[in-house]
């Protein structure tokens, strides 16, 4: 410990005289609250990157023909918007809010391993502006998805190495990130506080954390593979030299599927504190809950070649994992039953961070059904690599896992700032983006059906009245975000000061300190009844 | 749940909105029921698929409806205390999975049928390479690299000034389609030259990737002529979106017909050299 935190005490305001100001401060905080904000603030700064892509990638489809873009740059374009929004925006979101809400939910007083997550969370800058420099590289950025297969990928120009070297610090930040998580929770909590009286939002990020830990490693492994086959002569994926391309494919979707629950699975937790909230009623069925979140987590482990039915599967693989993949909707199925529950005989109340829980639960089943439908082998020969799929996953990740981030975010933000946002703001964001997701990704459903493949820059003429219709409702989904930093800015600003405990159905430690929550809180350990 | 008479119409009206409807499958809103018995199967099981998943939301939304519109605050609801209940959660477990199982069983049926590539009366390789598909009928000697036709490949280019809508079949159609003949079991070896490609021809329910190094095979059997349209399903590079796959289901006397000339243009082209 350095000595500007020995000298800490629990009076709480005079811990300002010994941190440095300004600039420095973020820079070498170990605070979990300055590095929550800094987490979400890259995360918002990428949203904006990232988004931008897809207004690109949307622009060049609005219309047959090629207008704006190169097909190598649209290529580009896909395959960086994809890895910024996943390693840049949702997780740091959701790792912000874990560090911001997890000390607050456990009454910890900061994180277990300061220092190591002041490093978790400043390799992100550089990662990220190492991956956009890609872009202008001799070749062009990265062009062969977010999926990185090989041979595709090894004919990336001079961009390969940076790109790689960045996936490569996103994933150390990101498994840091769940040591400390996971240490955190399992020596810091509040005497009293077992497992089974932890809040969801813990709950789900605890299971995430793990998941973290059991998949990142397996990206780096074959992404090392990667950088050893292009710079130092190994064949480990290509046929030529004795090697396999669809052993990438295996070794990415193992960490890729996880991945997919990393990123859902801290929503989930999140709209279980919010339902709750403004239902003015306890989770329903809390046990079951967590149960079923660390079984969706388990199952996530087991069906990654549900990714690869078209690679050429013997027959019993193509059976086990279209198995396995359906086993997941039982648990998924009894979350949303859960939550439906908990709004039953409830007394409901409709302020924005309940909207968006409430879109989640709209939208997200809705992706959920679309991946029932994935699942089945014979029909996901014809999804396959079809907007089908791209439907699907925008679904889930767009009203599942970026409302999550939005709901926890106007949920949470008197919390943080000691002022009420703007309601009335709040819901013109949450009604305008709810309005154009759908416009924007459900003709992407017919779309796929009617068989226009994926990744594809330019299309057929019988495609342009959906891709219209997709690009309008995309650049109304863009434009409607500059409403969110809006209301972020002004609440950072000013505002109604809000009350310790902000709601009136709130519950939970995080709600019994004051609004703002002061810089140093639970330094003596609460008592939990 | 008593009550679910008087929220259906709503739930109903709810699910139209969000879930494809068959009926409009004219108008290229759907999946094609295809020319194969293969495909018409896939048919049936996405339709199947999508039905419970529709008379699902109509349950699950019509009940997360009726509560948002019954229990609210400003009508003065008042929040009930029970927080868990062991019948229900298992009534809401073993129920999903009987469905599962229920979808499952013609899924698995289906694939097995699709993994049975025995008893095929043509064979052809086709390779993948960037950004056109080779095909070698391996029993005739015949062999030809199928490429995007030439006015959509000028068109395609950017700021060519054509509008793509004045170019038929526009980035469908190519300069040597693939000839198969009708009700004939077709036996497909799908390889790959250089990076991942994937054959895609929806009408005949197959989508196979084309990887370096392995031989897939896969099967159709047409059932109508015409002409068929297709294009890579996985991305590729560069021109992913410019090598499409056309296959010409003729009769089989057409096939005998078109198989000799290009019999005896492979052979003077083999002299040539």
């Amino acid at each position: 410990m350095s000595s500007t935190t020995i000298d800490t005490h629990p009076h709480g305001h005079h811990e300002e005289h010994h941190a440095p100001g300004g600039i420095m401060r973020w820079i070498t905080t170990t605070n979990h609250k300055d590095i929550g904000t800094l987490y979400m603030g890259f995360a918002l700064v990428m949203l904006f990157i990232g988004g931008a892509m897809a207004m690109l990638i949307r622009l060049e489809l609005l219309q047959p023909g090629l207008q704006f873009l190169n097909p190598s740059f649209f290529n580009s374009m896909t395959t960086v918007h994809a890895l910024i929004m996943v390693f840049g925006m949702i997780m740091p979101a959701f790792a912000g809010f874990a560090n911001w809400f997890i000390p607050l939910q456990i009454g910890a007083p900061d994180m277990a391993l300061p220092r190591l997550n002041n490093w978790s969370f400043w390799l992100l800058p550089f990662a990220g502006v190492m991956l956009l420099m890609t872009l202008f590289m001799p070749g062009g950025g990265p062009a062969g998805g977010w999926t990185l297969y090989p041979p595709l990928v090894l004919q990336t120009g001079d961009a390969f190495p940076f790109a790689m070297f960045a996936v490569h610090i996103l994933g150390v930040s990101s498994i840091l990130a769940a040591i400390n998580i996971i240490v955190t929770i399992m020596n810091m909590r509040a005497p009293g506080m077992t497992l089974l009286k932890m809040p969801m939002f813990t709950w789900t990020w605890l299971i995430t954390a793990y998941l973290l830990l059991l998949a990142m490693p397996v990206l780096a492994g074959g992404v090392t593979m990667l950088i050893t086959d292009r710079f130092f002569g190994t064949s480990f994926f290509s046929a030529a030299g004795g090697g396999d391309p669809v052993l990438f494919q295996h070794i990415f979707w193992f960490f890729g599927h996880p991945e997919v629950y990393i990123i859902i699975l801290p929503a989930f937790g999140i709209v279980s504190e919010i339902i709750p909230t403004f239902a003015r009623k306890p989770l329903f069925g809390y046990a079951a809950m967590v149960y079923a979140t660390a079984s969706i987590a388990f199952l996530s482990l087991v069906v990654w070649a549900h990714h690869m039915f078209t690679t050429g599967m013997p027959l019993g693989g193509q059976l086990f994992f279209m198995l396995s993949t359906m086993l997941i909707a039982i648990p998924t199925g009894v979350k949303v039953f859960n939550w439906t529950a908990t709004l039953w005989r409830g007394s409901l109340s409709f302020e924005t961070p309940m909207l968006y829980a409430l879109a989640f639960l709209f939208l997200f089943t809705l992706g959920g059904f679309s991946g029932l439908m994935l699942a089945m082998v014979p029909a996901d020969i014809q999804y396959h690599d079809t907007y089908f799929v791209v439907a699907h996953f925008h679904y889930v990740l767009v009203p599942g896992a970026l409302f999550g981030v939005f709901g926890g975010t106007y949920y949470w933000l008197p919390k943080m700032t000691g002022h009420m946002y703007d309601e009335k703001l709040g819901k013109w964001h949450f009604w305008l983006t709810t309005i154009f997701v759908n416009v924007t990704f459900f003709p992407q459903h017919f779309l796929g059906l009617a068989g226009m493949p994926r990744r594809i820059p330019d299309y057929a003429t019988q495609f342009a009245d959906f891709n219209f219709i997709s690009s309008i409702g995309a650049f109304g989904l863009g434009a409607s975000q500059l409403i969110f930093v809006w209301v972020v800015v002004k609440c950072f600003k000013g505002g109604p000061k809000a009350t310790a405990q902000v709601w009136e159905g709130a519950h939970g430690l995080e709600w019994t300190v004051p609004s703002p929550a002061p810089h140093h809180t639970f330094d003596e350990p609460p008592v939990i009844k | 749940m008593k009550n679910r008479k008087r929220f259906l119409p709503l739930a109903l009206a709810i699910s139209g909105l969000t879930s494809a409807s068959p009926a409009w499958s004219d108008l290229a809103l759907n999946m094609t029921p295809g020319v194969t018995a293969m495909s018409r199967e896939i048919y049936d099981l996405h339709m199947l698929t999508l039905w419970i998943c529709v008379v699902i939301a109509v349950g699950v939304y019509g009940v997360m409806v009726y509560a948002i519109i019954n229990f609210r605050k400003s009508k003065g609801a008042v929040p009930a205390k029970f927080t868990h209940s062991y019948t229900v959660e298992v009534i809401w477990t073993v129920i999903p999975a009987l469905i599962l199982v229920a979808m499952a069983v013609p899924a698995a049926r289906t694939l097995i049928k699709m993994q049975d590539t025995r008893g095929s009366e043509l064979t052809i390789k086709v390779t993948g390479l960037q950004w056109r598909w080779q095909y070698d009928y391996i029993d005739d000697g015949v062999r030809f690299y199928s490429t995007l036709k030439r006015d959509a490949n000028a068109a395609r280019k950017k700021g060519s000034g054509v509008d793509p809508k004045t170019v038929e079949n526009y980035l469908l159609d190519v300069d040597n389609a693939l000839v198969v003949p009708v009700n004939t079991k077709v036996r497909l070896l799908v390889t790959g030259s250089d990076v991942i490609h994937a054959w895609w021809v929806p009408a005949f329910g197959v989508k196979q990737d084309a990887v370096p190094g392995y031989i897939n095979e896969v099967w159709f059997n047409a059932e109508t002529e015409g002409t068929y349209r297709g294009q890579c399903a996985e991305l590729c590079g560069m021109d992913h979106g410019f090598m499409p796959i056309v296959v010409r289901v003729t009769s089989r006397d057409q096939y005998k017909t078109w198989l000799a000339s290009q019999r005896t243009q492979t052979s003077s082209l083999a002299q040539a050299q």
